[in-house]
């Protein structure tokens, strides 16, 4: 959260702690504030969340250990498929969530490794091409797999996957508090994914500045050197895809989950780009850019949908651009501007986030 | 004394090009051995087959009496022979000392499991880590920049911050390729101080140089190489005089060669 809170403009830099503060109480009451505008912002911030645990996990392999990976999503779709067909009446299994999870988690980091094993002495774009191809077969694979068997019900998709039920308590159901008072069920996803992102925060943080984050690090900026150092770059490699795999697989699972409803079209090569947007846009191999990149780029389009017609409207009398192709040329603006004016993204990564302190108690100064 | 590595026939053939044909050396425990030779005489290539970067045609290293796996460096620096890069080859956006700590990780265990419960093990290896990084930055003198990125170091220090990371490895063997290039007469000095300072500290020393006054003063014994083959093997002032080594540099060409 310190990475996050030092980004925070102004406050961040002169006072740590209330910007500290601040980011635990826009995490805590933004749903609330957003309910104000309508139940479907809420829904919005439970998307922006599910975005953000797969750039954090994107930005894992992208970020940290700088393997491009364009087919990303099919981590996402295997989570969710994963839930589909394990708590659904699809094949009449309906297994609890706790279960799901780390199953989907396990599934996610296998397919993690396949993709891995042979594109290991690709990079750059040599590798994006092929993990391209990867996020397409298992997407065409989900759309065709409901012949002769049917296994994933075709471009039709799954429905009506069982809601998460945590100790007793079924997410998908508002909690009647008083006669007018209810806790409306998209707060009780917005907390439960809060506190998965959380939780995937701090493990990524102390991951970054641990053994085997420098290791990607070292991977990441001299290959042979890393090597000549005696790290051992196929494990590291593959660990990265496993571990980034697993985060897009638990988010899967959540989005399944909580839309009730999972088909092929939710994991086009498009979302593996617009989750890959997000983490350049935010700074690449930095755990706030992704989270802030996450953001914006999932919530704006949503904010444009709102605006785009009726601001157009009140300002010509008629609707000029519709608001989807005024979504990707703003976006593309935002990108062109963002790689002429910050091109290492909106919180560039800082090379030095490890260590300050031991080194200022040894009275080191820069 | 003791023989540390041991070179046994090492050939290295690319295309039609015989990069080294038949190297046979042997390196003693404590030395300073210097292996020069002419541009394109096969000294980094030696340097890429010994220390796994590439396969050799044939030949064996033998390392503290036990052959040495080709072709997969993270177990030639497990066995202990570490390198720098004739071209320095840091991580550049990372802190000086975040580099030394990499060199470290040969020698730490820390899982993922581990790293998420942030296990006694892991956050005592972390501390050490930091630690002993901090003290080699000491050792090499740059202990000032410990947080500064790498890429924004002076070329000297840049030099200075590859061999601390080669350090960390813990190394018996450390292989420098052409330390000196590049720097003027006050950094050769510091860092013949230096190379002096880790042979006292029983680290043995591969050197590659061109530099003749820096292996002249520093090598205990001198290999030299010409078109992939070993045409001579003394001390520093035995090799001077050979004829064979007087040709392959002033150009008496192959008749001289053996």
């Amino acid at each position: 959260m310190n990475e996050l809170a030092l980004a925070v403009p102004w406050l961040g830099k002169r006072n740590p702690l209330a910007a500290r503060w601040l980011v635990i109480a826009i995490a805590i009451g933004a749903p609330i504030v957003a309910m104000m505008f309508g139940r479907t912002w809420v829904r919005v911030l439970d998307f922006a969340l599910l975005y953000i645990l797969l750039a954090l996990g994107l930005n894992l392999v992208v970020g940290f250990a700088g393997l491009l990976d364009l087919g990303y999503i099919a981590f996402y779709a295997v989570g969710a498929y994963t839930a589909a067909f394990l708590a659904s009446p699809h094949f009449d299994v309906h297994l609890p969530i706790w279960i799901v999870l780390p199953l989907a988690a396990c599934f996610a980091a296998t397919a993690g490794i396949t993709l891995g094993f042979p594109v290991l002495r690709l990079r750059g774009d040599y590798l994006a091409i092929v993990t391209l191809g990867f996020g397409e077969i298992v997407r065409i694979f989900m759309n065709n797999l409901n012949y002769p068997i049917n296994i994933t019900n075709g471009p039709q998709g799954i429905n009506s996957l069982d809601p998460i039920m945590l100790f007793g308590w079924d997410l998908s159901r508002n909690i009647q508090v008083t006669e007018d008072l209810a806790i409306n069920s998209l707060f009780l996803y917005y907390y439960f994914f809060l506190a998965c992102v959380v939780g995937s925060i701090i493990f990524i943080q102390r991951l970054q500045i641990s053994r085997v984050g420098r290791a990607w690090a070292a991977m990441r900026d001299d290959e042979l050197a890393a090597k000549a150092i005696g790290i051992n770059t196929r494990n590291m490699k593959l660990l990265a895809f496993s571990l980034g795999a697993t985060f897009g697989g638990v988010s899967g699972v959540l989005f399944g989950t909580f839309q009730g409803f999972v088909s092929p079209e939710s994991f086009s090569l498009m979302e593996s780009i617009a989750v890959l947007t997000m983490v350049v846009f935010g700074g690449m191999g930095n755990v706030a850019g992704a989270i802030v990149g996450a953001i914006i780029l999932s919530a704006l389009p949503e904010i444009l949908r709102h605006l785009a017609v009726p601001v157009q409207n009140a300002l010509f009398g008629h609707v000029l651009l519709d608001p989807e192709v005024l979504r990707m040329l703003l976006l593309s603006l935002a990108m062109i501007l963002m790689m002429l004016l910050r091109p290492s993204g909106l919180i560039p990564a800082n090379a030095k986030y490890s260590h300050i302190r031991y080194l200022k108690a040894k009275g080191v100064t820069e | 004394m003791i023989t540390l590595l041991e070179a046994r026939n090492i050939g290295k053939r690319f295309g039609g090009l015989q990069a080294l044909s038949d190297v046979s050396l042997t390196i003693r425990k404590g030395e300073v051995y210097g292996l020069i030779g002419p541009n394109g005489a096969g000294k980094t290539t030696f340097f890429n087959v010994l220390t796994g970067a590439y396969t050799p045609d044939g030949g064996e290293f033998v390392f503290n009496g036990a052959p040495l796996p080709s072709g997969k460096p993270h177990l030639v620096v497990a066995q202990g022979i570490a390198r720098t890069f004739q071209n320095i080859r840091l991580f550049r956006e990372l802190s000086a000392l975040e580099n030394v700590m990499a060199g470290h990780h040969i020698r730490t265990t820390a899982n993922v499991w581990g790293i998420l419960t942030q296990n006694k093990h892991t956050v005592e290896e972390e501390r050490l880590t930091t630690e002993r990084a901090y003290e080699l930055l000491k050792y090499v003198g740059i202990e000032r920049f410990a947080t500064a990125t790498a890429k924004n170091l002076s070329y000297g220090d840049q030099r200075r911050l590859e061999i601390a990371r080669a350090l960390a490895t813990e190394p018996q063997l450390l292989a420098l390729d052409e330390p000196a290039a590049g720097m003027n007469a006050t950094e050769t000095v510091q860092l013949k101080n230096l190379i002096e300072q880790i042979r006292g500290d029983g680290i043995t020393v591969l050197l590659i140089e061109h530099d003749v006054k820096l292996v002249m003063g520093l090598c205990d014994r001198v290999a030299v190489l010409d078109f992939g083959r070993k045409i001579a093997e003394d001390v520093p002032a035995e090799v001077q005089k050979n004829d064979a080594v007087i040709g392959a540099y002033l150009g008496g060409g192959q008749k001289n060669a053996h």
